[in-house]
């Protein structure tokens, strides 16, 4: 039941929202809902939970299930550490309709946490669509100048990806024994090599999109750009994780051989994007704009591991999924404060933020080196186990791989650089305290960072059973 | 047999009504209730209550099915005429006149899901066309009514034409009226003797096309739906073209087998010029109306999936994908009378002004597209897997997929106009009991896109 709740906490406030006017009433509900939905991800992750499961579409055998496990359990905090997170940071930002913005962003709330916990194809598919609809309106209503296009050039994308998942469902499906869309009768499904093949390239072809693995990531930096920066938190925190999600949810117990059989591929796939988002990264001087390409970078990473298909790749992105989370959320955040306060992007127009302001300069400087995965960051630890992967799968796609490393220090201390040393520029002037509830999320997420990365124990643990599932046999 | 015979008889019931009342509210009244009569008639032979006796010799047969599919068209023709009563009574002389031409239609539809002889297939499809060629012609004094009208009738007329050569080929093949199941040699799998049912059941097929309006037989369709009266535009394009896929549905998963291996190859190449016809079309339109007579054309593309096999997916299938289109296309349709003109600009900040209008015309071209928790995913999401588990190649489903998406492009042109552009939508004062019963069209939307089951059970009493 706890699992039912966990889903209709944000739903049933989303739909609350709708018929609220006041910004400050509707930014309580929202507040209040996520840190309940926290709350509930806290004693989901710690102590358990029983499998919820009711009947849903009785003629097809589609049952509404929800199921936790460690991958689950690890993406529930994130979820539920990103949006209060998000919702008290931005609760002094300009945001007209506030009411309606906050309802949609639980409505993603809830399309997230559903994909996190669907234990039936049919479903997940469901909530897969139901998290992209939502950011669709977030983004075209409320972000920037080129929204409409930009926001519709990403949605026909992913949409067009789980069209792709859909058929792979359907063909799946098809071949199960008992005629269900349970995933323990998706994995026993009896599919032939070449029917294993093309259900691995249309659920590959969603998920791809939606990480995304070089050459279909060309809608995500002008989605990050355009996106309101409450939004971009939500993509680039959370929702690039549905694919990895996806990935080890479907896709390497589906499809075993396959997922093998073209490791390579992807692999080098995910090696050159990691690079050549680096290298853009190298070159940018929109702040919002560096982030969202280092993320790529990271996201890339996480894929090449996790395509190496041994287990201590898999330990290392699982742990990385939610410290990536963790880290990105606190550059956006400090990269919305200082947007708020001093109105530009641009690191050429910065510097001097820690004279400024010496509080968020340090807690800058603690995330860039999160970004860095410096030692006794959270980073580190999945960075290391991630690379340890590479090296064993192949000893040259880890050093090409381990060039990233590099770049990611240049482009991170190039920005830390320009925006917190020298002289105090004359738009960072303008730049004030950020209020209370920011400082606080950000201070809290810094020690997130550093307590998870200098005794991970905790998140080994939790995602132990998913690590054994997927490779003991 | 209670619908057929209760529907003619409330048809000319319908006749007399104009006479004896003069107010138009009346004579809405009256087909409401003459409508809640027939589905209570329907549903009583449907629970194996009451059927009024007749001899039919075998002309039809009622199966669960058939019953089931009257009772949705029944009660779709009740909220339709529910919604749009007053715009009906805005057009003509006399409402009743309409009315009556609508109780001719069902009559001819409530046939067409019941029929077990080309004779009455025929007899069941005239009965439907002729009141179409009367309603496109209902505006008397706008030319784009008449030329539609005229140009309607023509063309069906030919079509017509075309659907008697077939049944007489087939007769002269068979010796019978009857549908009897192809003579499939038990040791080939082939069909004896096909030559001259083939040639019929071609030319049957063909004429459904035009009937369904299916690419390369739907040129009619855009200035037809365009040119008749709004409201029975959105008549023609949901309940009557329902029950047209239900009767080609109906007759060729009894007959396919006929054409053998020919038949994937027809279907294949229909299926596939419909949606491209139709979704490349719809996109460079810039009336709303002819965008739906278009994306109208493209969903007929996906209905014509559950044709490749019988198939609990593909019946099933149908059946939610004329409940979910209809109802998303009645209430679209429905938003669509209240402009002032019909383009895409007429829209624009039509979330400012009203908000609820344009959140249930969100939910309506959602539904239209396909996206999850709106009925139209689950119509086409069943199709597709009567596609997969009919045995046809996945590149046709892929195909169909890209389609899917393009179709969002000209959907989502809709909302963009309502929520992402600022401007005065040029629409008309919709007072707010309108606006509730297009509520219930979005509310039914959802129920069918979350639990498609509670509209489904009923085929399995």
């Amino acid at each position: 039941m706890v699992l039912l709740s966990i889903l209709s906490i944000p739903f049933i406030a989303a739909i609350i929202l709708l018929f609220v006017k006041q910004n400050e009433k509707a930014n309580y509900i929202a507040i209040a809902s996520s840190g309940i939905t926290l709350a509930l991800a806290l004693n989901i992750a710690f102590n358990g939970a029983a499998n919820f499961d009711a009947s849903w579409i009785s003629s097809i055998n589609a049952r509404f299930v929800l199921t936790a496990d460690g991958l689950s359990k690890i993406l529930l905090l994130l979820t539920g550490i990103s949006f209060p997170a998000i919702f008290m940071t931005t609760s002094k930002n300009e945001i007209k309709n506030r009411a309606q913005f906050l309802s949609l962003m639980l409505f993603t709330q809830t399309g997230l946490l559903g994909v996190f916990l669907a234990g039936d194809a049919l479903l997940f598919y469901f909530f897969w669509e139901l998290a992209l609809i939502p950011v669709y309106f977030l983004c075209s209503i409320w972000g920037g100048e080129k929204r409409i296009a930009v926001t519709f050039k990403f949605f026909i994308y992913t949409f067009l990806g789980s069209l792709f998942m859909l058929i792979g469902i359907i063909l799946v499906y098809t071949h199960t024994a008992d005629q269900s869309f349970a995933i323990q009768s998706f994995k026993q499904a009896s599919l032939s090599a070449g029917q294993q093949l093309t259900a691995f390239a249309l659920f590959f072809t969603a998920f791809a999109i939606k990480m995304p693995i070089f050459p279909l990531h060309t809608w995500q930096p002008d989605a990050y750009e355009q996106s309101p920066t409450a939004v971009t938190m939500v993509l680039s925190a959370v929702m690039v994780k549905m694919g990895l999600y996806g990935v080890m949810r479907w896709l390497m117990p589906l499809f075993p051989n396959a997922f093998s059989a073209h490791s390579n591929f992807v692999v080098i796939l995910s090696v050159i994007g990691i690079l050549y988002a680096s290298f853009i990264a190298i070159r940018q001087d929109d702040m919002k704009r560096l982030i969202a390409y280092s993320s790529i970078a990271h996201i890339g990473l996480m894929s090449a591991a996790l395509f190496a298909n041994n287990e201590i790749g898999a330990q290392g992105v699982l742990i990385q999924l939610f410290s990536h989370g963790v880290n990105v959320l606190g550059l956006w955040i400090i990269a919305d404060i200082i947007e708020q306060q001093t109105g530009t992007r641009s690191l050429k127009e910065m510097g001097g933020l820690a004279k400024q302001n010496p509080t968020l300069g340090i807690l800058l400087v603690g995330f860039a080196f999160a970004n860095i995965a410096l030692p006794l960051t959270n980073a580190f630890v999945g960075e290391f186990l991630m690379f340890n992967s590479l090296f064993q799968f192949k000893p040259w796609i880890a050093a090409a791989a381990g060039v990233s490393v590099v770049l990611a220090a240049i482009y991170t201390l190039n920005m830390v650089q320009k925006c917190a040393y020298g002289e105090v520029s004359e738009k960072m002037s303008k730049m004030q305290a950020p209020n209370v509830p920011a400082q606080f999320v950000l201070i809290v997420l810094l020690i997130v960072v550093i307590i998870s990365g200098v005794y991970p124990a905790p998140l080994f643990d939790l995602t132990a059973d998913t690590l054994q599932q997927l490779f003991i046999k | 047999m209670n619908a057929i015979i209760a529907s003619a008889l409330l048809g000319v019931l319908m006749m007399f009504a104009s006479w004896i009342f003069d107010n138009e509210k009346t004579h809405t009244r009256i087909a409401l209730i003459g409508l809640l009569a027939l589905i209570v008639a329907n549903v009583l032979q449907l629970n194996g209550i009451y059927t009024i006796p007749v001899d039919y010799k075998g002309l039809l047969s009622f199966t669960q099915f058939g019953l089931y599919v009257n009772t949705i068209l029944f009660i779709l023709t009740f909220l339709y005429v529910w919604l749009n009563g007053d715009e009906i009574a805005k057009i003509g002389n006399h409402a009743a006149d309409f009315y009556a031409l609508f109780f001719f239609i069902l009559c001819g539809a409530s046939i067409l899901t019941s029929f077990n002889n080309l004779l009455m297939l025929f007899i069941g499809v005239e009965i439907l066309s002729i009141p179409l060629y009367i309603l496109t012609g209902a505006d008397k004094k706008n030319l784009n009514s008449n030329e539609a009208a005229l140009k309607y009738f023509l063309m069906g007329a030919f079509s017509t034409g075309i659907f008697l050569l077939g049944i007489t080929f087939i007769y002269g093949a068979t010796g019978t009226f009857q549908l009897v199941a192809p003579n499939v040699n038990p040791a080939t799998g082939m069909v004896r003797e096909q030559l001259m049912q083939s040639a019929g059941l071609i030319l049957i097929f063909v004429s459904f096309n035009f009937k369904v309006s299916a690419a390369p037989f739907h040129f009619w369709t855009p200035d037809v739906y365009d040119g008749a009266p709004t409201v029975f535009t959105s008549f023609m394009a949901t309940i009557v073209k329902a029950t047209a896929i239900i009767a080609f549905v109906v007759l060729f998963h009894s007959q396919f087998k006929a054409l053998g291996y020919a038949w994937e190859l027809l279907l294949t190449f229909v299926l596939i010029s419909t949606l491209f016809v139709g979704n490349i079309t719809a996109v460079f339109q810039r009336s709303v109306k002819r965008m739906l007579a278009y994306s109208s054309i493209a969903q007929v593309g996906f209905m014509l999936f559950a044709l490749y096999g019988p198939s609990s997916f593909a019946n099933e299938g149908i059946l939610l994908y004329i409940m979910a289109y209809s109802v998303a296309s009645i209430g679209l349709f429905g938003v669509l009378i209240k402009m002032k003109e019909y383009s895409f600009e007429a829209f624009n900040g039509l979330a400012k002004k009203e908000p609820l209008l344009a959140a249930m015309t969100t939910i309506f071209t959602l539904s239209l597209a396909g996206i999850p928790l709106t009925g139209g995913f689950f119509a086409k999401y069943y199709m597709l897997n009567a596609a997969v588990q009919s045995g046809i190649g996945l590149w046709l489903v892929a195909f169909a997929i890209l389609f899917a998406a393009v179709s969002v492009y000209y959907y989502f042109k809709l909302i963009q106009a309502m929520y992402f552009v600022e401007g005065e939508p040029a629409i008309h004062e919709v007072e707010q009991g309108y606006k509730y019963k297009l509520l219930v069209f979005a509310i039914l939307i959802l129920a069918i896109g979350i639990l498609p089951n509670v509209f489904l059970s009923y085929l399995y009493f």
